[in-house]
C-alpha cells in the first residue's frame, strides 16, 4: 500500500516522457523540413544580403557590408517594379475579395435552383493547370480572335482595346486571367455564409430590414473573419505575383515595362543573372514589406473583424 | 419568378466564367486557315469545295435573281466570274457579274482532330505525361506519408512546445516563398540536384502546413476509445496509427491525396527552375509553356495543348469533387 504512490510517481513522468518522445518522432519529418527548407534558408537569405555570393562564384565569397543595400537604394528598376506590383495589387486585391464573396452570395441565395451544380461549375476552373489556364485566357483576350472583344463588338463597341498589349488596360486583363483561381475563395465564403445562424436573418426580416441592411449589418460582420483570412492570403500572394506575365511574354515586362513585377525582377536577378546576394536582398525587402502589411492588417483587424466567441 | 431571375442570372455568369473552355475546345480543332478569316463561323469549319472535272473549287454564297445560291467558283474574274452549280454540274458554267471577292464562302463543319496528333508529336506528349504522372505520384506518396505522421503527432500526442510548434507550422503558410528560395536553390545546386527530380520530390516527404492541418482536423474528429483499447492490448503508437486511426481517416487521406496530386500536376514554377536544363525530365506544365513560346502563332495547336494538359486534373476533380470542396472548407474556414 505504501509502495504504490512512489511507483506511480516514478512511472507517471516516464509515461509522459515516452509520449512526448513519440510525439517528436512523428513530428520529425516536418521538423527536418522546417529547419532545412524554411528556417535555415530564411537566415541564409539574410546572411546572403551582406555577401557577394553568386552561383558561378568567380571571386571568393566575402562580406561586403551594406553594399547590396546601397545598390538597392539606387536601383530604379527595383522601385519601379515594386510600384508595378502595388498598382496591380490595388486592383487585384479588391476584385479577389468581392467577386468570390458575390458569387458565394448568389449560390447561397435561397431563391437559386441547382445550387450544388453551380458550386461544382464555379469551382471547376480552379483545378485547370496554371499554364493551361493562362494560355486559354490569353486566347480569350486576343485582340482579333478573342471572345472578349468579339462580345464587345457585338454590343456595339467599335474599337475594343488590345488587352494584353496596351499598358493602360493590361492590369484589368491580368486580373481577368486570375479569375479562374477564385474557386477556393468561393467555397470558403460559401461555407462562411452557411455558418451564419438563420435566426439572425429571421430576426432581421421581422424587423423589416431589407436586402442591403441585412448584408451590411448581419452578413458582413459575421463574414469578417473569412474576409480577413482571404485578405491576408491574397495580400501575401499578390505581392509575389509574376508567373502570368512570365508565361505570356517570357517575362519581358511588355507592354512598356508595365508587367515588370517586383518578383519578376527578383526572379531575373536570381535566375537569369544568378546574382544570389542581390536577389536575396530583394527577397528580404519583399519579406519585410509583406510582414509590415500583415502586422498592419492584424492591428486593424481588432476594429473590424468580429469573432463570435469573443466578448 | 424571383427564383427564375436569380437562377437565370447565375447561369449567365457561370456561362461567361466557363466560356474560355468552350473557346479553347472549338479553337483546338480549327485549321489555321479558318482562324485567320474574320468572317468564319465560331465552330470548326472548312470552306466547302466541289470537285468539277477533277479540280476542287471553293463554294460561295452567290446572290442570283434575288435568291442566294451555293455555287462553286471555277474561273475568277475581276468583274465577272464563272460558277458551276454543284447540284447540276451538267448544266455547265454560269456567268455571274460582280467581284467574287465580295462573296462569302460556304463553310462545312470540319473538326481537325489531327491538331491533337500534331501536338502529341511536337511536344512529345507521352514523355511529358510520364514525367508528370511520376512526379505527381511520388510527390503524393511523400506528402501522404509525412503529413499523416505529423498530423498524428499534433492530433494525438502531448509534448512540450506543441502549441508553439503548431503556430510555427501554420505561419509558414503566410511566408513568401521568395525569402527561402535563393538559399534553397543554392543548396540544391551545390548538392548537384539541379536537373534532377530530387528538389521537387524530397520536400514532399518533409510535410507541408496545409495538408498537415487538414489531416489533423480529420484525426481530431476520430474518438480516442479505440486507440485506448488498442493501447491496453499492447499496441505501440505506430501500430495504433496504422491499424486503428488510418482506417477511420480515409476521407481526409483521399482529400489530401487528390489535392496533392492535382497541385503537383499543375505546379509550374518549381519544375521550371529546377528542370530548365533537363527538358527530358520536365512535366507537362513546363512543356506546354515552352511549346507556347515557340508556337504562339498557331493558336489551334496551343489550345489543343492546353486541353491535353487539363484533361486529367479536371477528370480527377469530377470524380472526387466532394473531397475537394470539403478539404477546402476544413483548411480554409476552421483556421
Amino acid at each position: 500500500m505504501s509502495a504504490l504512490p512512489s511507483i506511480r510517481r516514478l512511472r507517471q513522468p516516464s509515461l509522459a516522457r515516452r509520449e512526448a518522445l513519440w510525439g517528436y518522432v512523428f513530428l520529425s519529418p516536418w521538423i527536418v523540413g522546417f529547419l532545412a527548407l524554411t528556417l535555415i534558408p530564411m537566415a541564409a537569405t539574410l546572411v546572403f544580403t551582406f555577401t557577394n555570393i553568386d552561383l558561378a562564384q568567380n571571386e571568393p565569397v566575402r562580406f561586403v557590408g551594406l553594399d547590396n543595400y546601397a545598390r538597392l537604394l539606387a536601383d530604379g528598376d527595383a522601385w519601379r517594379s515594386l510600384l508595378v506590383t502595388f498598382k496591380y495589387a490595388a486592383l487585384s486585391l479588391p476584385v479577389g475579395l468581392i467577386i468570390p464573396f458575390g458569387i458565394a452570395l448568389l449560390i447561397n441565395s435561397r431563391y437559386i435552383r441547382g445550387r450544388a451544380a453551380f458550386r461544382v461549375l464555379f469551382f471547376l476552373p480552379y483545378v485547370v493547370p496554371f499554364v493551361a489556364g493562362v494560355l486559354i485566357w490569353e486566347g480569350m483576350l486576343n485582340a482579333e480572335s478573342g471572345w472578349v472583344n468579339g462580345f464587345l463588338h457585338f454590343i456595339g463597341i467599335a474599337h475594343p482595346p488590345n488587352w494584353l498589349n496596351e499598358p493602360g488596360v493590361v492590369y484589368p486583363a491580368l486580373v481577368t486571367i486570375g479569375i479562374w483561381g477564385i474557386g477556393a475563395g468561393i467555397i470558403i465564403n460559401l461555407a462562411g455564409l452557411q455558418g451564419i445562424p438563420t435566426e439572425l436573418y429571421d430576426a432581421a426580416n421581422i424587423d423589416g430590414a431589407g436586402w442591403w441592411k441585412t448584408l451590411r449589418h448581419i452578413t458582413l460582420p459575421l463574414m469578417s473573419p473569412v474576409i480577413f483570412y482571404t485578405l491576408i492570403l491574397g495580400m501575401v500572394e499578390v505581392l509575389q505575383y509574376f508567373l502570368v506575365p512570365l508565361v505570356i511574354n517570357n517575362g519581358t515586362g511588355d507592354p512598356g515595362g508595365s508587367t515588370l513585377f517586383f518578383n519578376l525582377y527578383l526572379y531575373k536577378v536570381f535566375f537569369t543573372y544568378q546574382d544570389m546576394s542581390y536577389g536575396a536582398t530583394l527577397a528580404w525587402l519583399l519579406f519585410a514589406i509583406t510582414l509590415a502589411i500583415s502586422l498592419l492588417l492584424f492591428w486593424s483587424a481588432r476594429r473590424w473583424v468580429y469573432y463570435a466567441g469573443e466578448r | 419568378m424571383r427564383s427564375f431571375i436569380i437562377t437565370f442570372f447565375a447561369i449567365a455568369i457561370v456561362a461567361a466564367f466557363l466560356s474560355p473552355l468552350v473557346r479553347a475546345a472549338t479553337m483546338s480543332v480549327k485549321n489555321s486557315g479558318q482562324i485567320s478569316q474574320t468572317k468564319a463561323p465560331l465552330y470548326p469549319a472548312d470552306p466547302e469545295t466541289f470537285i468539277y472535272h477533277g479540280h476542287a473549287y471553293d463554294v460561295y454564297n452567290v446572290p442570283v435573281d434575288g435568291a442566294t445560291r451555293e455555287l462553286a467558283l471555277v474561273t475568277k474574274g475581276r468583274t465577272e466570274s464563272e460558277f458551276v452549280d454543284p447540284a447540276h454540274p451538267d448544266a455547265g458554267l454560269i456567268t455571274w457579274e460582280g467581284s467574287w471577292r465580295t462573296l462569302e464562302p460556304v463553310w462545312v463543319f470540319a473538326p481537325q482532330w489531327g491538331n491533337f496528333l500534331e501536338v502529341w508529336d511536337l511536344i512529345n506528349y507521352p514523355r511529358l505525361l510520364f514525367n508528370t504522372i511520376a512526379l505527381a505520384t511520388i510527390g503524393t506518396i511523400g506528402t501522404l506519408l509525412s503529413c499523416t505522421l505529423v498530423a498524428y503527432a499534433f492530433a494525438r500526442f502531448r509534448f512540450p512546445a506543441k502549441g508553439f510548434l503548431f503556430t510555427l507550422l501554420i505561419a509558414t503558410i503566410f511566408l513568401p516563398a521568395a525569402v527561402t528560395l535563393i538559399p534553397t536553390y543554392t543548396i540544391f545546386y551545390k548538392l548537384g540536384w539541379i536537373g534532377t527530380w530530387l528538389p521537387l520530390l524530397v520536400p514532399a516527404f518533409l510535410a507541408n502546413a496545409y495538408d498537415v492541418f487538414l489531416l489533423r482536423q480529420y484525426l481530431l474528429t476520430i474518438p480516442h476509445d479505440l486507440d485506448e483499447a488498442a493501447q491496453i492490448d499492447g499496441a505501440g503508437p505506430f501500430r495504433i496509427l496504422v491499424s486503428v486511426v488510418l482506417p477511420q481517416a480515409w476521407p481526409g487521406i483521399i482529400a489530401v491525396g487528390v489535392f496533392s496530386f492535382v497541385y503537383s500536376w499543375n505546379d509550374y514554377f518549381s519544375p521550371l527552375i529546377y528542370l530548365s536544363t533537363a527538358p527530358d525530365l520536365q512535366p507537362i506544365s513546363v512543356g506546354l509553356a515552352a511549346f507556347h513560346s515557340i508556337h504562339y502563332r498557331s493558336p489551334a495547336l496551343i489550345q489543343a495543348g492546353t486541353l491535353m494538359t487539363l484533361v486529367i486534373p479536371v477528370l480527377i476533380f469530377i470524380v472526387f469533387q466532394r473531397f475537394f470542396t470539403r478539404g477546402i472548407v476544413i483548411s480554409g474556414v476552421e483556421k
